[in-house]
Formats: structure tokens, C-alpha cells, sequence
């Protein structure tokens, strides 16, 4: 049987994308993106926390600038824990009303944006902002959804925290099953057994 | 050349006289985990500047532990400045609670030296009484230490007057501590070492501590007063009379203001700011540094200004929304420069492609929602979750990261919570019996939980746990801050980690790991 494309041209997988490039996605949460990595200018939704900070952990070792905007919630020590060294990652966490006008903002000055779209804010809003994210090759990842058509979305299918035992232990990691689908290329579905927060 | 003669205004602890604290109460003013400033008080039960917390708080444990507030501190400083203006109308800022200005002038006026010193005083103690000390010398250095005894140091006395002073008054920590280790532990010690091999030995910063120490001020290649077209001013229409959008405002100019220096290869120690309102009020100051002004100490200095005039009490502020605001800098040199490391440039993180876009975009951001609302975190000590972080305003000078993390015993092990919640979600814990669970005073807890169920919501069963793990903290402060509690992690069977905790019977949801 022929070698795939993708593995006879190296770099077959990065021109097949329609994106200006791919972010650093580590093992073996890779597997759940069409070409391996987080693609710029995307929209990605994910329903936990642990799986947006790890896949803002590698673009921040890269060099990228991160940022959370809307989530005041959002645990540092966590995100310390994934790997993001803090220091070019933004934290807008009550951009109020102007909540529309702060994600345009910091999509255009940002690589990866993590943010939850809050209430109120229609289709048409997520519209707009998704072409700027593909203009400015900027990649949104958002939590718990997005009211528009998004390029690939997330699921935590099952998790399995690990490490308590009646009254002893601690918590060590969650076994997760993670499940990908999206359009184009991604359409057909993913599926992936990883640590959360990725680990042993 | 000779040392300018020069008067200096010192507020003693400034950071907390500033905020109302009196001198017999012991509190110091905290930056970074350090001290920055003590009162009285808590100096003679041996509090330094620059020791850190927990030293702090085992020399005086009854010490009250204040953050900053540069704001009061320039708001509470403005009416002294203002009663200067009839001593004399050039006083140079250098932060509040220290300010300075040439003798020469004033000294003829008031007849000497002596009633020149009275008469500062008398001035500043209308607007603030007690707490202020002048000093006169010739340079401004040998002033400030001047100022810290109320001296008067006769005219080509300050050589002697700074011999005996030790060394760590050149504020050059690591050069004091090497110089120390030489057995060099006066100014007098350092003066008396012949200048070139000094140079030789310690470089530029060296020279400049040599220069200090024999009384003569920093000096500079070629100061000269620059030429008009170095002014850089923004004409604000319509008038802005809040800070946030005034400060946003001046940043952009300190960065104008410095790339107009830089690209001439000048440097500025020196800077007047005048503003103007819509009714032609007018207020200018000059601003002193030790050293060449950054971009963003030029922004700092104009938001102390702005503070200290728009947020003052109603005597001083101005009546209309500010129209103009200009940037003269005073006195400029050639910049000989720091020389930054080829393979590591820049100090911070902060260089690249991206950054620049990144900072245009935060800019913008700090314009639409205002200066606080847009953050870098930077980590930090602490036990809580929520305490290993804190927020620094974008553009805000970063803290030096500490080489090591100190330990922090009871800190919860990795993984932490993603999401936290401040103050805690109120919940309710059940054992198999439907009452609620108790942790005693010794740790050990009344039944095995079974359900949860958080702010009076459906209840969930609780798969596995673990706990309790009894904190009992900050009894070290005032009994109000006493905290002791116990810690659980529970699952529950929609497969989520919580992160409990459990005061006096009231449980709470400090943290969700998501």
C-alpha cells in the first residue's frame, strides 16, 4: 500500500491545511487535530479548563501570546502548573459590556485567545468575530461553546479523576477520553485517551 | 564642576505618613514581598527596608503589613509642593515625599542658608506639620543625606560631611556589599581611592558611586539644556478630566518623548510636565530621577502628577477637564547606555515579532476599558491557590522573579483548581445520615461524606474523598485575620473535582478542577 501523502511530503500536511500555520499541540492531545496542531486563525471549543490551559501551554513555550478574556475564574496556579510562564499571557477578566470590542481587540494583537462568550451576545457577534480570527490568523479557543459554526470542537467524553481513596490520597490526574469533530478535514471523528493535566 | 547647592524637602516614611499612619504604630508598606517602608515604631523593634515579610513579622509581630497606595501618596504630597512654590518657584519632584531645588537663588533672598532652611520648613509644615525635614548641601546627594539629619553642611563641606556615612546610602545594594567585603565601609573609605583604578576596577557604576561619594554629583558628558523642538504635547479635545484615559494619554507621549531622545542618543534625568485645563488653569512640575527616565517612569511621574492634582482635596483641583498636556525635558546628555547582553536581549521576556503587536493591541485595550482592567499575572508566594498569582497592570514595571521559589509548606500539591472561586461557593456536605459533616478542633472528622450540594442546588453523590487536611494560618496577625480551616477533595459522581473547605461548620467550594 502507497505511503499517504502526508507522510511522503513532510510538509504536505502544513500546505493541505487551509490555515497560515499550525500551533504546537503536544502528544498525544495531537491526535485529535486534523494536522496535528492547533490550526491559526481557528475557532476550537472545548469544555474543560485543564484541556484549554494545555493547549495554550505549548504556543506560550513557543513564544505566543495567550490570554483569557471574561474568565475571572481562571486558576494561575493552574495554568502555571501547564507549562504557561505568565509572562505573555493576558488577563482581561471583566471586560463588562465591551466584552465584543476587547475580544476583537485582543484578537488582533494576540496568537491564541481562550474566552467563554457570554450571555446576551448573538451568532451574529461570533460571525464577525471568527472572520477576524481567520484574518489575523489569530486561534480563539472557546469554553463551553459558541453560538456560530466553529472549526473543531472538543468533547471530554468520560474522566476518571485518579488518586483519592476514602479519606486518603490526593488528587493525581483525570484519565480523559476526548473525542474531536469539526468541518473539512476534520469532519471525520477523533478519539483520544489522554492524562488531564497531562502527566504520567 | 562644582556641586550644585541644593535644598532637599524629606518626608520621613512617606508611604505610610502619606495614608495617616502615626509614627508610634508599627506598620511598614510592602512592595514585592519586601519592605519598602517602616514607621518609627516598628524601626526600633528592628524592621529594616528591604527585609522581607516573614522577617518583618518575626522582629515585630504586631506589625500591620499596608500595600502601596502611590496615589495617596502624591495626592497627600501636593499641598507641600504647592506651599513651596512661595520658597521657590523651580522645586524639582523626585517621588513623593522627597523633593529638591537649587539654594543659590532662595539663599540671597531669605538671607542665608540657615533661614533659608526655616523658611522651607515653616512653608511645608503649614500644609504638613512635624513631619518634614530640610537639608542643605552642595549636590543633590550629599543633600538628601543631608535632609535625613535636618543638617546644613557649610558651603565645600560635603566631602567631609559624607566621609563617615556608610556605604549603603549610594543605594547600590550589590556594589555595598562588595565594597564591604573590601573593607571599604564609609564614603570616606571610597573617596579616598584614586579614581582611575576605581573605574578600572568596578566599571561605570563604580565611577559613579566614586563621584557621589567625594561630594561631587553624578556627572554627565555635556548637559546642556536641550533645544525646544524636544517638547513633545498632546492637545486633548474634548477635555479629559479622568485619569485613566489622561494616563493612556501620557504614556503615549513618554514613549514619544523617548524615541524622539533615543534616536538622538540623548538621555534625560530631568523632566518638566505642564498641564492646562479648559479654563487656563495651568500647573507644571518638574521631575528629578537618579538616572536616565525610561518611557514608563516618564508615564509614572505624570500619573502622580495627574493624581496628585485632578485627585486632590477641592482647594487644589482644577475646575474643567485638562486640554493640554506637554512634556519638556529639562536637562539632556549624551546616553553612554547600559550595554545589553548580545544573546539575551532586552531583561524581560518581552522581545519578538509578537510583542509589538501584543503591546499595540493592550494599548488599545487599556484605552476602551481603563488601566486596570487589562493584566499580566506574575507568580507569586502564597499557600491559597488564589494567592500563588498576582495581577500587575499591563505597562506596570514587572517585579523581579525570585531565582527560587521559597517553600510554602502547606501548599496543595499539583494539580490546582482551574477554576477558583473567591470567597468560596457556600455547600452543604452530608454523611449517609443526612447530617452534615464536622471536622473537630483535633482534625478528625464526624462521618464519612456522601452528598454534596452547592448554594442550596440539586445534590450530587460523592464517590471518593480525601481529607481532612486542617490548615491553621495567619494567627501571627490580629485575631481578625486568624484563619483555620480544613481542606477536602471530593468527586462526584458527574466525574467533576471539587476542592472543599470546611470553617466552623460551614462548607465551601474553594476550587473546581474542570
Amino acid at each position: 500500500m502507497p505511503a499517504p501523502a502526508a507522510d511522503r511530503f513532510p510538509d504536505a500536511r502544513e500546505q493541505a491545511s487551509p490555515h497560515a500555520g499550525l500551533l504546537p499541540v503536544p502528544e498525544p492531545l495531537d491526535e485529535l487535530f486534523p494536522y496535528g496542531g492547533l490550526p491559526r486563525g481557528s475557532v476550537v471549543t472545548v469544555d474543560s479548563v485543564t484541556l484549554a490551559l494545555a493547549l495554550i501551554a505549548s504556543p506560550d513555550a513557543a513564544g505566543a501570546w495567550s490570554g483569557a478574556l471574561g474568565i475571572p475564574d481562571l486558576g494561575l496556579a493552574a495554568a502555571q502548573e501547564a507549562g504557561i510562564a505568565l509572562s505573555r499571557f493576558v488577563l482581561v477578566p471583566h471586560p463588562g459590556e465591551q466584552w465584543a470590542t476587547a475580544a476583537a481587540v485582543l484578537i488582533d494583537g494576540l496568537d491564541v485567545l481562550l474566552t467563554t462568550f457570554p450571555r446576551g451576545t448573538g451568532p451574529a457577534q461570533a460571525r464577525r468575530l471568527s472572520a477576524r480570527a481567520r484574518e489575523r490568523h489569530t486561534t480563539v479557543i472557546a469554553l463551553r461553546g459558541w453560538p456560530g459554526s466553529v472549526d473543531l470542537r472538543i468533547q471530554l467524553l468520560r474522566g476518571q479523576w485518579m488518586g483519592l481513596d476514602h479519606g486518603y490520597g490526593r488528587l493525581t490526574g483525570r484519565r480523559c477520553q476526548l473525542v474531536s469533530s469539526g468541518r473539512g478535514a476534520a469532519a471525520r471523528e477523533r478519539r483520544v485517551t489522554a492524562w488531564l493535566p497531562p502527566g504520567p | 564642576m562644582a556641586a550644585t547647592r541644593t535644598v532637599t524637602l524629606w518626608c520621613p516614611d512617606w508611604p505610610l505618613t502619606a495614608v495617616g499612619i502615626p509614627a508610634d504604630a508599627p506598620a511598614a508598606v510592602l512592595v514585592d514581598g519586601a519592605v519598602l517602608a517602616c514607621s518609627a515604631s516598628a524601626r526600633r523593634e528592628g524592621v529594616r527596608r528591604g527585609i522581607r515579610r516573614r522577617e518583618a513579622q518575626r522582629r515585630c509581630p504586631p506589625l500591620r503589613l499596608l500595600d502601596r497606595d502611590p496615589a495617596q501618596e502624591m495626592r497627600a504630597f501636593e499641598p507641600v509642593l504647592a506651599a513651596l512654590a512661595s520658597v521657590c518657584p523651580e522645586v524639582e519632584v523626585v517621588r513623593p515625599g522627597l523633593c529638591l531645588f537649587a539654594a543659590r537663588g532662595p539663599a540671597r533672598y531669605f538671607g542665608g542658608d540657615a533661614a533659608l532652611a526655616q523658611v522651607t520648613a515653616a512653608a511645608a509644615g503649614t500644609a504638613l506639620p512635624d513631619t518634614v525635614r530640610v537639608g542643605i548641601a552642595d549636590g543633590r546627594f550629599a543633600a538628601g543625606l543631608a535632609a535625613r539629619e535636618a543638617a546644613i553642611v557649610p558651603r565645600g563641606g560635603s566631602a567631609a560631611f559624607l566621609a563617615p556615612q556608610p556605604v549603603s546610602t549610594l543605594e547600590r545594594p550589590a556594589l555595598a556589599v562588595l565594597l564591604a567585603r573590601l573593607g571599604l565601609v564609609t564614603l570616606g573609605d571610597v573617596a579616598a581611592l584614586p579614581a582611575r583604578q576605581v573605574a578600572t576596577r568596578f566599571g561605570a557604576e563604580g565611577e559613579r558611586a566614586h563621584q557621589l561619594a567625594r561630594g561631587l554629583d553624578e556627572q554627565r558628558i555635556a548637559v546642556r539644556i536641550p533645544p525646544p523642538e524636544l517638547a513633545v504635547q498632546e492637545e486633548l479635545d474634548p477635555p479629559l478630566d479622568q485619569i485613566e484615559p489622561l494616563a493612556f494619554v501620557a504614556k503615549r507621549l513618554a514613549d514619544e518623548l523617548s524615541a524622539l531622545l533615543a534616536s538622538r542618543g540623548l538621555g534625560c534625568d530631568r523632566l518638566g510636565v505642564q498641564l492646562e485645563t479648559e479654563h487656563g488653569e495651568t500647573q507644571h512640575r518638574l521631575w528629578r530621577h537618579d538616572g536616565t527616565l525610561t518611557a514608563s517612569a516618564v508615564a509614572q511621574r505624570v500619573r502622580w502628577q495627574l493624581t496628585g492634582w485632578l485627585g486632590g482635596s477641592s482647594a487644589v483641583r482644577p475646575s474643567a477637564g485638562i486640554t493640554l498636556i506637554r512634556l519638556v525635558p529639562g536637562e539632556v546628555y549624551r546616553d553612554v547606555g547600559e550595554q545589553l547582553s548580545l544573546f539575551h536581549p532586552g531583561l524581560g521576556d518581552d522581545t519578538g515579532d509578537g510583542d509589538e503587536r501584543a503591546a499595540t493591541a493592550l494599548n488599545r485595550l487599556q484605552g476602551l476599558l481603563g488601566f486596570d482592567a487589562v493584566h499580566l499575572p506574575v507568580p507569586a508566594g502564597g499557600r491559597r491557590p488564589a494567592e500563588q498569582a498576582r495581577l500587575v497592570p499591563w505597562g506596570e514595571p514587572r517585579p523581579a522573579r525570585h531565582r527560587s521559589t521559597p517553600p510554602w509548606p502547606g501548599r496543595l500539591p499539583a494539580p490546582n483548581p482551574t477554576l477558583l472561586h473567591p470567597g468560596g461557593l457556600p455547600a452543604q456536605v452530608v454523611d449517609a445520615t443526612g447530617t452534615s459533616v464536622l471536622v473537630d478542633d483535633r482534625g478528625a472528622i464526624s462521618a464519612a461524606p456522601v452528598q454534596l450540594s452547592i448554594g442550596g442546588g440539586k445534590p450530587t453523590r460523592i464517590v471518593d474523598w480525601a481529607g481532612p487536611w486542617p490548615v491553621d494560618e495567619r494567627w501571627w496577625y490580629d485575631p481578625a485575620e486568624h484563619r483555620s480551616f480544613a481542606r477536602f477533595q471530593v468527586v462526584t459522581t458527574d466525574g467533576t473535582a471539587r476542592l472543599l473547605t470546611v470553617q466552623q461548620g460551614q462548607w465551601r467550594v474553594e476550587g473546581t478542577y474542570d
